[in-house]
């Protein structure tokens, strides 16, 4: 069982849960993942490990709350524990050595982009991050962010920071130059603007999947991605992939093969909480 | 309970027992276990037909040596405690292997009353013993054997190390099996369904192991959480059990579409994860009108009556050879045409198809014949060309097969592998790092419980001998 330790809301649906899993806190290296599993009948969800605290033995699990499962998830209080969690599991983050990296978080995707900033602000690699949200509100991460290295913050609205998407700053950037590499993580169709952008531009980019998973090992084969023409499964072989190589239309299909099961899930379960059947 | 003394005329005039099962049509609807088991009179009865050979054929039917004769004649005589320890001693898992072995390729094909009418129907009397056992275990409790001091870890909660980590507790070493997933039992509770395997007895299994001593750790990834090279410098030798975890999948256009589902995939969603039981579980899979299965293994078996219990109007398994070549259980495919599954024998698929949404919509096939046998003795099935033809189906379930998972592998290069990717371990289950063993389907590639089953006990005798000489 691992407590958690700290909640924190960081946006209108994203929280942050602090849970001790001393091992995963001690081992995991930026781009890894673990898969965790609320309770007895709860789904086995990949979560990005987004920081850790190594002394205090603890992982940082940032969860959008989209459905029944993440609902659930984000339900829990300070003191209650989850059941299961597994990992660090995936294939740690090829991180340059020297250079200049421009890292776009997009939404939920800022928290997995901030342990990648770590790793390469630790390397001495320069870091820009340029991250976005809807408004104000949904912008997450800035802070820690900022710790590692200068940040460009895009709002849809202009609410805060420059008006525009995340692709229009990492654009301007870009035509400045000097970027080795760009470390991408969001909404599937953020992700693909971006490696369009950066294509044009002819600089390495790198993308973290997030496919449905089951076990996590590589046993399922749920979560198979289509890199270059190759299948890969994003649990063993990623979850990060050349982004220049990702069939996205793909990934955007097999990630909506639940949607109907997700959206009864979702309305049982309101409708539950309303009439308090589930209290 | 004390049995009459029977002739032998009148032991062999009785017929082999028939067991008890769930009817056809009403099981073809729910998750509940197929076979029912013996009541005692039958048990008894059918005890009574084993003639207790001088030298038993049937016990070299068995990868696991089970002493069959010693066990059977304790139930005829009506001592189930001594029929229990008897069978306990040998085989650390019998409510499983009663279930899911193989026995009719094993020890029923040896059993000399096949000769003339059919073999002592072995497994239905394990399983009788087994479920005994279960409901009488505080009677069969045995003293903890004396610590050795010496620290074995296990990687993998399936029936290879489940298997070895009861045997090496068994010579006293203390053991800690590490479970990548959340729960114990490998195959046994991701893959086997609750129709043939319930998972209450893997559970009942798992608790007498550690009631003997053994430690489970689950959500320990080995290769991830820690690595093999990591375990070597914790303890004095190492079993690696786990597993075959890499599905296998056909390469044809398609294959990506939704509703493709490998059957490891398939079975966890509805196993392990009790999807069958959505919303109530959260875990959902979709559930099919027209269900194609690909492959004729236990695997697909199980996959395509997991896909008929879910409602499947038309549930059919697609084999490219003929029923002859098939490899699943012959119980298992008997009870499929029971419940309505669909063979559709000498048929390859050649393209999955979908709709504009990208759901699958058919299956392209092409009829096959038999050629020339191929290296595994088996006749080859060949393309006939022209006999293309679509079957319609809304979910396809790929059950042809797995291979080995590099996870574990790929953070130890010292350890010798084959060009397949399985781990090299001689007979006695040794590898090519000094006290570390494997089996199961890591070796072996995919295989059956049983078979893993007995890896897991030669390796865990191997690891006593290391030991030892390790000492002295």
């Amino acid at each position: 069982m691992h407590r958690i330790v700290s909640k924190t809301r960081l946006s209108p649906n994203v929280t942050r849960l602090d849970v001790e899993a001393r091992r995963i806190a001690e081992i995991r290296q930026p781009g890894q993942f673990v898969i965790i599993r609320r309770a007895p009948k709860a789904e086995r969800i990949p979560l990005t490990i987004a920081d850790t605290n190594p002394v205090a033995g603890t992982i940082s699990l940032v969860i959008q709350s989209v459905g029944k499962s993440t609902q659930d998830l984000v339900a829990m209080e300070v003191g209650q524990a989850i059941q299961d969690i597994s990992g660090p599991l995936g294939m740690p983050t090829e991180l340059i050595e020297s250079g200049r990296a421009l890292c776009i978080g997009g939404g939920v995707g800022t928290a997995v982009v901030h342990p990648i900033a770590q790793g390469l602000h630790q390397r001495e690699v320069p870091v820009i991050s340029v991250i976005g949200g809807r408004s104000k509100e949904w912008v997450i991460f800035e802070e820690e962010l900022r710790r590692l290295g200068e940040v460009v913050v895009c709002t849809d609205d202009g609410s805060y920071g420059r008006k525009g998407f995340v692709t229009d700053a990492a654009k301007d950037i870009l035509t400045a130059g000097g970027i080795t590499i760009v470390y991408a993580v969001g909404p599937v169709p953020m992700m693909r603007a971006v490696t369009n952008l950066t294509r044009s531009f002819g600089v390495h980019t790198v993308v973290s999947l997030n496919p449905i998973m089951v076990d996590g090992t590589g046993m399922c084969g749920g979560c198979r991605v289509d890199v270059g023409g190759e299948t890969k499964f994003a649990c063993v072989d990623g979850p990060e992939f050349d982004g220049h190589k990702v069939n996205f239309d793909l990934l955007a299909d097999r990630l909506s093969t639940y949607r109907t099961h997700e959206q009864s899930s979702l309305d049982r379960h309101d409708h539950n909480c309303r009439i308090g059947l589930g209290k | 309970m004390i049995q009459m003394k029977i002739s032998p005329k009148e032991r062999l005039a009785i017929q082999r027992q028939l067991m008890p099962e769930q009817d056809a049509l009403e099981r073809a609807h729910n998750f509940a276990e197929v076979n029912l088991g013996f009541p005692e009179q039958l048990a008894l009865l059918e005890a009574q037909r084993c003639i207790q050979c001088k030298d038993p054929k049937c016990v070299n039917g068995c990868p696991v040596r089970v002493n069959i004769p010693r066990f059977i004649k304790f139930v005829a005589e009506g001592n189930l405690q001594e029929a229990a320890r008897s069978l306990l001693g040998d085989n650390a898992l019998p409510g499983v292997t009663g279930r899911v072995c193989p026995q009719e390729t094993q020890c029923e094909a040896e059993c000399i009353r096949g000769l003339k009418g059919k073999p002592v129907a072995i497994g239905y009397l394990e399983r009788y013993v087994a479920d005994w056992a279960f409901q009488n275990a505080n009677g069969l409790k045995q003293a903890p054997a004396a610590p050795t001091g010496k620290k074995v870890a296990v990687v993998g909660a399936g029936p290879a190390g489940l298997t070895a980590a009861g045997e090496l507790a068994k010579q006293g070493h203390s053991v800690t099996i590490y479970e990548a997933l959340h729960q114990p039992g490998g195959v046994l509770v991701y893959g086997i369904p609750e129709f043939r395997l319930p998972k209450k007895i893997v559970d009942l299994e798992v608790q007498r192991l550690q009631e003997a001593g053994v430690e489970i750790e689950c959500n320990v990834v080995i290769g991830r959480t820690y690595t093999l090279n990591e375990l070597r410098a914790k303890f004095d030798a190492i079993f690696i059990g786990n597993g075959a975890g890499l599905p296998v999948f056909m390469n044809v256009p398609g294959e990506n579409f939704k509703g493709v589902y490998s059957a490891n995939e398939y079975l966890t969603r509805v196993n392990l994860m009790a999807a069958y039981d959505f919303p109530q579980a959260d875990t959902p899979v979709l559930i099919g009108k027209r269900v194609a299965v690909l492959g004729g293994g236990n695997v697909a078996m199980d996959s395509a009556r997991t896909a008929k219990r879910l409602g499947a109007d038309a549930s059919m398994i697609i084999y490219r050879r003929t029923r002859k070549e098939m490899p699943a259980r012959a119980e298992e495919v008997h009870h499929a045409e029971q419940e309505g599954i669909q063979f559709e024998f000498l048929v390859a698929p050649v393209e999955v198809l979908g709709n504009d949404k990208k759901w699958v919509t058919g299956l392209k096939c092409i009829r096959m014949q038999l050629g020339e046998p191929d290296a595994s003795g088996r006749r080859s099935p060949v393309p006939i060309p022209g006999s293309e033809f679509v079957l319609d189906c809304d979910i396809v379930v790929v059950a042809i097969g797995t291979r080995a998972n590099p996870l574990l592998t790929a953070t130890c290069p010292e350890l010798k592998l084959n060009k397949r990717g399985n781990i090299e371990a001689d007979e006695n289950g040794m590898t090519s790092l000094p006290g570390v063993f494997a089996g199961g389907d890591i070796v072996r590639g995919a295989a059956t419980v049983i078979l893993a089953m007995g890896d897991g006990k030669r390796a865990a005798q191997s690891i006593g001998d290391y030991l030892k000489a390790k000492v002295g």
